[in-house]
């Protein structure tokens, strides 16, 4: 037993230093004082400091950004009616199995794919409406279209938690349609909602393949600027921007994590 | 249809509900159809169309581009996609073995924790998990370029020529591929390996010596619930990664991920990209298929 | 047919499930003011009926009249009926005092009415040092007084309990039965109670309706239910009863374990007749009548009393006489002829 304890302690360990190693070693090339080479030069906070006076950085986080705000909105809206509408009426077994299904889609299949069939369509919509060109606005549609099957199994999950007769009782003491939604049901859904808001919101971060297919020159966003670069060549001002990057990210998943908690002992 | 019903204490007629539902149900599903179900019809139209001198969509519909993927060129037979799609799937299988081999130990270690500490420990996983893909495969090239001790040994050991780095190669984009999914494999894995029974496992050990027999009779049942999520959640997305062959891989070693995106990038072939995107869709919906089978009676979610 | 009844009628109502009748043609006559029980084992359409009275389920066919006025296609909002839940079904994000209020308020009585009516409500109920906590604050047994209040604050003409005591422990229900029987006496509403605890149906009811299969099978006082039970399934269901089959013929009934003298002649010549286990009496000497001479086979200590089973036929009596008996004493049975109940199967 203790040889077994030691083994899975050691693997354990080694694992966890695989996941963080290289992300450390970004970190530690990103104060060092050279601009080539990876041999130490001494401690430099230069690099940081020249991020912010780089517009196409700047203009690349404001991308990135509004993104993901303005697809967030988007989505939580239009996942929380979609879970709502799916939940809380009686719909027909084989009509829940469908759209169940089309909910599931963007989870089962490779995030290429769909944006593959993202190009294609906005191949076509482009011969309707100039809005359809590669950017931010294409871009926006491409997130909001996987955000909103997260969100709506994010509420749905939360709605089927609130049970029929919380709602039945609010009914039984009188309380009109209205009057249940904005008292009962949203405020007890509204953890659930912004569960799926913060889970939206991560998503448009953290997504790499549906931007990089649908961006154009102008709506460059911090994950493809990265990429573009390190294709080219690795700077240490690469580094400070991902570890900027990083270190916003961590704060999320503790604001994520303390909320969902919270939520749970609730 | 202008029944009567009681719902959720309300009473009206079953019309009212019906649509009441719709006007929920409609903004959302008419978004899902049109950009998603509608684009992948098309995606698959598109798929038996072909390529005009610049790049365009010609509308002769035949099975051109499926030939071509089955290897069937202007030069007669090759292997090349082929290849390419069967290593996708290879490497998709090997990155989520590895990943749940190492997933186990992890796990326990976490689960065994004192609460406090044990959230951090699980917050030291979900943070990959959320961090950016492009960040976290670059970042190995910086554990694998030639200045550092791991490159100097391997040229030691005369695997790679002094002066060389780890990547791009292979070897480099297993590495990338598996610091990328485990974290997807771990975290869902956990969820089970924390409502997990140890009675049964110290049950175990008193009938069963060998520790396989250990794991395949007290933990694997226990844990399978969250070890499908995992596998699948990890799966899927390997078949279609482009960013870390892309990066890590180089020309050296292609997966359907970097087909497709030269498609649709600098080839300009968006019928073929379309029919490679078919090859793939099938292929993961069969491996999917195939792992449901084996496991049946679970859930996908 | 609408009764001058001051209370609640339902008449003919029907509902279906599928293929499942899970109220079939009950008809009920429910008077002001009195603690009635619906009991039956789960399945029975007992929920399902009272569901139908508060307007969350819909009957197929019948009618719902309360106070003369047919209220069968007024919606729950519209009925002055409350329900207190199984599950109690509190909102969890609002504390007590608001939990209380919520009915008033979403009436829009004014303020202070709400503030002096939720306090009544609050006091009566012995929950004055908590409005401010949350119901996950609190214990179960406080939890379902909250349910309660926040009911009986509204003034219902008709108070539901679905099961409200399924969720405490054996203690605590038996203490809260006879409270919620003070309650209702002193308030003087009529409320109507679910259950399937016989106990409980028996100590706070005025009267019970015994419910089988979507069906009212009997309907009484709980003396007239537990006294006279009209077949098997209620004398077993309600306490323990001694089952004896046998025919009647020559002014006799015909038993396994010997001829019986019964009051009058029942209704069938082949049939069942029931003695409760505390009505059979135990002798040294033969009885008059009705005497059985039997063995005793298994004797099982109650605290309070005794349950002796004797041979022949298993038949058990419980007995408060300490007397020392032992396994293989002879004795004799007394099944007094005004003990015997005679089943209508």
């Amino acid at each position: 037993m203790k040889k077994i304890n030691l083994l899975v302690n050691t693997m354990a360990f080694g694992t966890m230093g695989f996941l963080y190693l290289p992300l450390m070693a970004v970190a530690f090339f990103s104060v060092n004082n050279t601009k080539y080479g990876l041999s130490w030069k001494g401690f430099t906070l230069d690099w940081y400091i020249k991020l912010f006076h780089n517009e196409v950085i700047l203009q690349a986080a404001w991308n990135t950004l509004v993104l993901a705000v303005v697809s967030t909105l988007i989505s939580t809206a239009l996942g929380t009616a979609l879970a709502i509408g799916m939940d809380r009426f009686p719909w027909p077994k084989k009509m829940n199995t469908a759209l169940d299904l089309i909910l599931h889609l963007p989870v089962i299949i490779p995030d290429i794919i769909l944006a593959a069939a993202l190009v294609v369509a906005f191949g076509f919509l482009r011969q309707v409406s100039s809005l359809f060109e590669p950017g931010l606005f294409s871009m926006i549609i491409g997130h909001i279209t996987f955000q909103v099957a997260f969100v709506a199994l994010v509420v749905r999950s939360r709605l089927i938690s609130i049970g029929k007769d919380i709602e039945e009782a609010a009914r039984d003491l009188y309380a009109s349609t209205s009057y249940l939604l904005w008292k009962i049901t949203l405020p007890l859904l509204m953890p659930g909602i912004i569960a799926g808001a913060m889970l939206a919101f991560t998503l448009s971060l953290d997504d790499f393949v549906i931007s990089f297919f649908t961006a154009g020159p102008e709506s460059v966003t911090l994950p493809l600027f990265i990429f573009a670069a390190v294709r080219r060549v690795v700077t240490p001002q690469i580094h400070a921007l991902s570890t900027l990057v990083l270190f916003v990210t961590i704060i999320l998943v503790f604001v994520m994590e303390r909320f969902t908690r919270k939520l749970n002992t609730k | 249809m202008n029944r009567l019903i009681i719902w959720y204490g309300e009473l009206l007629t079953q019309k009212k509900l019906i649509k009441r539902g719709a006007l929920f149900l409609t903004p959302g599903m008419l978004w899902l159809m049109i950009f998603l179900v509608l684009p992948g019809l098309i995606l698959i139209l598109v798929s038996f169309a072909g390529r005009g001198a610049y790049g365009e969509l010609v509308w002769d519909f035949g099975l051109a581009n499926y030939k071509r993927l089955a290897g069937y060129g202007i030069f007669g037979w090759t292997a090349d996609y082929i290849v390419i799609l069967l290593r996708s799937v290879w490497v998709a299988f090997v990155t989520t073995g590895l990943a749940v081999v190492l997933s186990y130990p992890l796990c326990f270690f976490i689960a065994r924790k004192p609460e406090r500490s044990r959230y951090m420990w699980l917050m030291m996983v979900i943070i990959p998990f959320w961090t950016n893909m492009v960040i976290r495969t670059y970042s190995w090239f910086l554990i694998l370029a030639p200045e550092l001790p791991f490159a100097k040994l391997a040229a030691c050991f005369k695997i790679i020529s002094p002066g060389m780095g780890l990547y791009p190669s292979a070897f480099a984009v297993y590495l990338g591929m598996i610091s990328m999914f485990l974290p997807f494999v771990a975290l869902p894995l956990f969820s089970s390996v924390e409502r997990m029974d140890w009675t049964l496992v110290e049950a175990a050990q008193d009938l069963y010596s060998s520790n396989i027999r250990i794991f395949m009779h007290a933990i694997l049942p226990q844990t399978l619930p969250g070890l499908s999520v995992g596998v699948i959640l990890t799966f899927v997305p390997a078949m279609g990664m482009f960013v870390v062959p892309d990066l890590l891989g180089g020309a050296k070693y292609m997966l359907v991920g970097n087909l497709i995106q030269q498609q649709f990038g600098a080839s300009r072939d968006w019928a073929f990209g379309a029919a490679i995107s078919m090859g793939l869709m099938v292929l993961t919906m069969f491996s999917l298929y195939l792992y449901r089978r084996k496991n049946k009676g679970m859930d996908l979610l | 047919m609408i009764t001058d009844n001051k209370g609640l009628s339902l008449q003919g109502i029907n509902k279906t499930y599928g293929k499942v009748n899970a109220v079939k043609d009950v008809t009920l006559d429910i008077n002001s003011g009195e603690f009635f029980t619906l009991l039956g084992p789960s399945g029975c359409g007992k929920t399902t009926l009272l569901r139908m009275i508060a307007g969350l389920e819909l009957q197929d066919s019948g009618s719902v009249i309360l106070e003369g006025q047919d209220i069968t296609r007024l919606p729950a909002i519209k009925r002055q009926i409350n329900t207190v839940f199984q599950s109690y079904a509190l909102f969890p994000h609002l504390n007590i005092f608001e939990n209380i209020a919520f009915g008033l308020r979403s009436r829009k009585v004014p303020e202070k009415e709400v503030q002096t009516r939720v306090q009544e409500a609050l006091d009566m109920l012995e929950l004055g040092t908590m409005p401010n906590r949350y119901p996950h604050q609190l214990s179960g047994g406080q939890n379902q007084r909250v349910a309660l209040a926040r009911a009986l604050v509204n003034e219902p003409k008709v108070l539901l309990l679905d099961e409200p005591m399924s969720a405490l422990d054996a203690k605590l229900r038996a203490q809260v039965q006879v409270e919620l029987r003070r309650l209702q006496q002193k308030l003087g509403h009529t409320f109507i109670l679910v259950t399937h605890d016989q106990d409980e149906a028996l100590v706070v009811s005025d009267r019970i309706a015994v419910m089988k299969d979507g069906q009212i099978i009997q309907f009484g006082t709980p003396e007239e239910v537990y006294d006279l039970p009209k077949n098997r399934f209620i004398a077993q269901f309600l306490g323990a009863a001694n089952l004896l089959a046998g025919r009647f013929h020559d002014g006799m009934f015909h038993t396994d374990i010997g001829p019986l003298e019964l009051e009058g002649p029942p209704p069938w010549e082949r049939g069942v007749i029931a003695i409760r286990p505390e009505w059979i009496k135990l002798s040294d000497t033969k009885p008059e009548k009705n005497g059985i001479k039997a063995k005793v086979s298994e004797i099982i200590y109650r605290g309070t009393n005794l349950d002796i089973w004797f041979e022949p036929g298993a038949i058990r009596v419980r007995s408060s006489t300490y007397k020392n008996f032992k396994i293989g004493d002879e004795l004799w049975l007394d099944l007094a002829a005004e003990e015997l109940v005679v089943l209508n199967e």
